[in-house]
C-alpha cells in the first residue's frame, strides 16, 4: 500500500465501513528551529480504539500529535526525525505528499475554528469544495452524514446556511468534529478538544468520540486526567526533562496506568503530586 | 465595630475613587466625539463648497461635450471623465494584481532578507512623490517605449502609484487573518495555494477592498503625473497610445486658466471628479460584497 497520489485516491474510494488503520511511531524527534522539542517517542497507536496523551503542559503533546499527520513542519523552521507509520507506511517517506497524509489523518483543534465566512453548510464541507467539484446532491447528502455522526445535525438542521461563527462554543466544536469526518479520514487526531467549552459540551464530546471509536482510530491530547480514564483506552505518559525536552514515560492500556502505573513518575503524576 | 469602621473607610475611598473613573471617562468620551464631529465637518464643509462653487457648471453638455475653446459657450468634460475611466481601468488590471500578488507573498510565503528587501522598496515607492513617478514613467515609457504621451503611460503611472498602496493594506490585513483558520484548512487536506485563496483570502475581503478603493481613488485624484505622462487631450480619445484627457489635467487647466467661467468649470469637473471615484467604490464594493466561496 502506498500514500503516493494514486493508491491515496484508491484508499479514498474504499468504502468508510473498512475499518482498522493502525499507526506506529518510530524515534520520533520534533524542533522548533535549532531547539528539540520532543525526544525519541516510540509508541503504537492501535487501530479502533482511543490512545489518550497526557502529560504536563509543556512536555510536547501538541508537538508530538501535530506531527502525526505533518501539521508540525507547517510552523516556520519546525521540522520532524523519525517515522511515523500509517498501516505500516512511512508518512514521512520520499514522495509522500503531506497534503495527502492529512486527508487520511485528520485533525480537531483545541480552540474551535469554524471558517467565519462560510455558512454552516460549507463548514462541513469544506475540505471536499476545496480540493475539487462536488455536486449538490452529494453534498446534501454529505453535509447531514457528517453533522449526524458529530451529534450536531438536530440542533443547527434548521440553520445550515447561518454562520459557522454564530454557533456556541461546543457547537462550533462539533462542527469542526464533522468538517473532519466529511473528508471520511482513517484517524482522527484532537488536540484538548474539550478544554476550551463548558463541563456539558465537553460531556457531549466524550460521548461522541466513543461512538466515533467504531469508525475510526483516534489520538487524543488532553491535560484532564480524569478525562483520559473516562474515554481512553491506552495512555501515554509525556514528561519533559530538565532539559525541556519533552520524552515519553510509558505508555499501556488506560486502566493499568491509572491503577499500577510501572513507572514511579507516572504515579506522581496521576496521583497530583506534580504538573 | 472595628471592622464596620475599615470597611466604611475602604468604601468611602472605593466611592471618591470611582467618581474621579466616571468624571475621566466623560472626558474622554467627549474628547472623542468632538474630535470625530470637528473630523466629519471638515469633510461636510469641504464637500459643501464644492458643491456650491460646482453645481452651476453642471448640465447636460457638462457630460457629454468635449472642452471648447474660450468664449464659445457650453462645452463639457466628457473627455475627461472617459480618459479618466480608461486609464484607471487600466491602472487598476495592472496595479491591483501586483499589489495583491506582493501583499500575498508578503504574509504568506516572504520571509528573511528577500521579504525585507520587497517591504522595503515598496515602502519607498510609497513614499515617492507622485511626480517623481510620472518623470520616471516619462523618462522610460513616454520618450523610450511608446515615442509620446500617451494614457497608457498615464494608467502605467497610475498602477505604480496605487501597486504600494494594494499592497501595504493587503499585508496588513492578511495578516490579521488568524493562523488558526490557515491551519484549520490545511488539517483538512486543502493545499496551500487554495488555502490561501479560498480561505485567507474571502476572510480579509473587506480590508482587502478597502484597499483597492483606496488606491482607486488615491490614483484617480492624481494630477501631477499625468501631465507627464497622459498630457491631456480637448478631443475625445479611446487609443490608449495617444495623449488622453483625464479629469485632474483638467480641473488644472480650467483653475489656472484667467477666467471665472473656467473657473466654475474647475469646481465642476472636480464634483465629477469625487462623483466617479464615489461611484466606483461603491461598484467596487457592491460587486466584491457577495460571497465568492458558494456551493457548485
Ligand atoms: N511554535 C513554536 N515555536 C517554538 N517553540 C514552540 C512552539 N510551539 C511549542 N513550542 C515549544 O515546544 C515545547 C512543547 O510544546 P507543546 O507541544 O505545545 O506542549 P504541550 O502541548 O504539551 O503543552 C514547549 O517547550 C514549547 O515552548
Ligand atoms: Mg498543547
Amino acid at each position: 500500500m502506498s500514500l503516493a497520489k494514486p493508491m491515496v485516491a484508491e484508499r479514498l474510494e474504499r468504502p468508510v465501513s473498512s475499518r482498522g488503520h493502525s499507526m506506529q511511531i518510530r524515534g520520533l524527534s520534533a524542533y522548533y528551529g535549532a531547539k528539540k522539542a520532543v525526544d525519541g517517542i516510540t509508541m503504537d497507536i492501535p487501530a479502533n480504539h482511543i490512545t489518550a496523551l497526557i502529560g504536563p503542559s509543556g512536555c510536547g503533546k501538541s508537538t508530538v500529535i501535530r506531527c502525526l499527520n505533518r501539521m508540525h513542519e507547517v510552523v516556520r523552521g519546525a521540522r520532524a526525525e523519525g517515522e511515523v507509520l500509517l498501516d505500516g507506511e512511512n508518512i514521512y517517506g520520499p514522495g509522500i505528499d503531506p497534503v495527502q497524509v492529512r486527508r487520511l489523518i485528520g485533525m480537531v483543534f483545541q480552540k474551535p475554528n469554524p471558517f467565519p465566512m462560510m455558512s454552516v453548510y460549507d463548514n462541513v464541507i469544506a475540505g471536499l469544495k476545496l480540493n475539487g467539484r462536488l455536486d449538490k446532491r452529494e453534498a446534501d447528502a454529505i453535509v447531514e452524514r457528517s453533522l449526524r455522526q458529530a451529534a450536531l445535525w438536530d440542533e443547527v438542521k434548521d440553520k445550515l446556511q447561518a454562520s459557522g461563527a454564530a454557533l456556541s462554543g461546543g457547537q462550533q466544536q462539533r462542527l469542526c468534529i464533522a468538517r473532519t469526518l466529511a473528508v471520511e479520514p482513517e484517524v482522527i487526531l484532537m488536540d484538548e478538544p474539550a478544554s476550551a467549552l463548558d463541563p456539558i459540551s465537553t460531556l457531549k464530546i466524550e460521548d461522541l468520540m466513543q461512538e466515533l471509536r467504531e469508525r475510526y482510530t483516534i489520538v487524543v491530547v488532553t491535560h484532564n486526567m480524569q478525562q483520559a480514564a473516562r474515554v481512553s483506552d491506552f495512555t501515554a505518559f509525556m514528561l519533559a526533562g530538565d532539559d525541556r525536552v519533552g520524552r515519553l514515560v510509558e505508555v499501556g492500556p488506560t486502566d493499568e496506568m491509572f491503577t499500577r502505573p510501572t513507572e514511579k513518575r507516572t504515579e506522581d503524576y496521576i496521583t497530583g503530586r506534580f504538573g | 465595630m472595628e471592622a464596620s469602621t475599615v470597611i466604611s473607610l475602604t468604601l468611602g475611598k472605593t466611592d471618591t475613587s470611582l467618581k474621579r473613573r466616571k468624571l475621566v471617562d466623560q472626558i474622554f468620551t467627549i474628547l472623542v466625539v468632538l474630535s470625530a464631529l470637528i473630523g466629519v465637518a471638515i469633510l461636510a464643509l469641504l464637500l459643501f463648497y464644492i458643491i456650491l462653487r460646482g453645481a452651476p457648471a453642471l448640465n447636460v453638455a457638462f457630460f457629454t461635450e468635449r472642452p471648447l475653446p474660450y468664449g464659445e459657450p457650453g462645452g463639457g468634460v466628457a473627455p475627461a471623465i472617459l480618459g479618466t475611466l480608461q486609464m484607471l481601468a487600466v491602472a487598476a488590471l495592472l496595479g491591483i494584481p501586483i499589489g495583491l500578488g506582493t501583499g500575498i507573498y508578503l504574509v504568506e510565503f516572504g520571509h528573511g532578507r528577500f521579504a525585507e528587501a520587497i517591504r522595503f522598496t515598496v515602502d519607498l515607492i510609497a513614499g515617492l512623490p507622485s511626480i517623481s513617478v510620472g518623470v520616471f514613467v516619462w523618462s522610460l515609457i513616454v520618450r523610450h517605449v511608446i515615442g509620446n504621451f500617451a494614457g497608457l503611460a498615464g494608467a502605467i503611472a497610475l498602477a505604480i502609484i496605487m501597486v504600494p498602496i494594494v499592497a501595504r493594506t493587503a499585508e496588513e490585513m492578511l495578516r490579521l487573518v488568524p493562523d488558526t483558520l490557515r491551519e484549520a484548512s490545511l488539517a483538512l487536506g486543502v493545499s496551500r495555494r487554495r488555502t490561501i485563496l479560498n480561505v485567507v483570502l474571502p476572510t480579509a475581503r473587506t480590508g482587502l477592498v478597502t484597499g483597492t478603493v483606496l488606491a482607486l481613488a488615491r490614483a484617480g485624484g492624481e494630477t501631477a503625473p499625468l501631465l507627464l505622462t497622459a498630457l491631456g487631450n480637448q478631443f475625445f480619445n479611446f487609443d490608449l497610445l495617444q495623449p488622453m484627457a483625464a479629469l485632474p489635467i483638467q480641473i488644472y487647466n480650467y483653475a489656472v486658466g484667467p477666467y471665472e467661467d473656467w473657473h466654475t468649470k474647475a469646481w465642476g469637473a472636480s464634483l465629477v471628479l469625487i462623483g466617479v471615484i464615489a461611484t466606483l467604490s461603491l461598484l467596487t464594493r457592491w460587486a466584491t460584497s457577495r460571497s465568492s466561496f458558494k456551493a457548485r
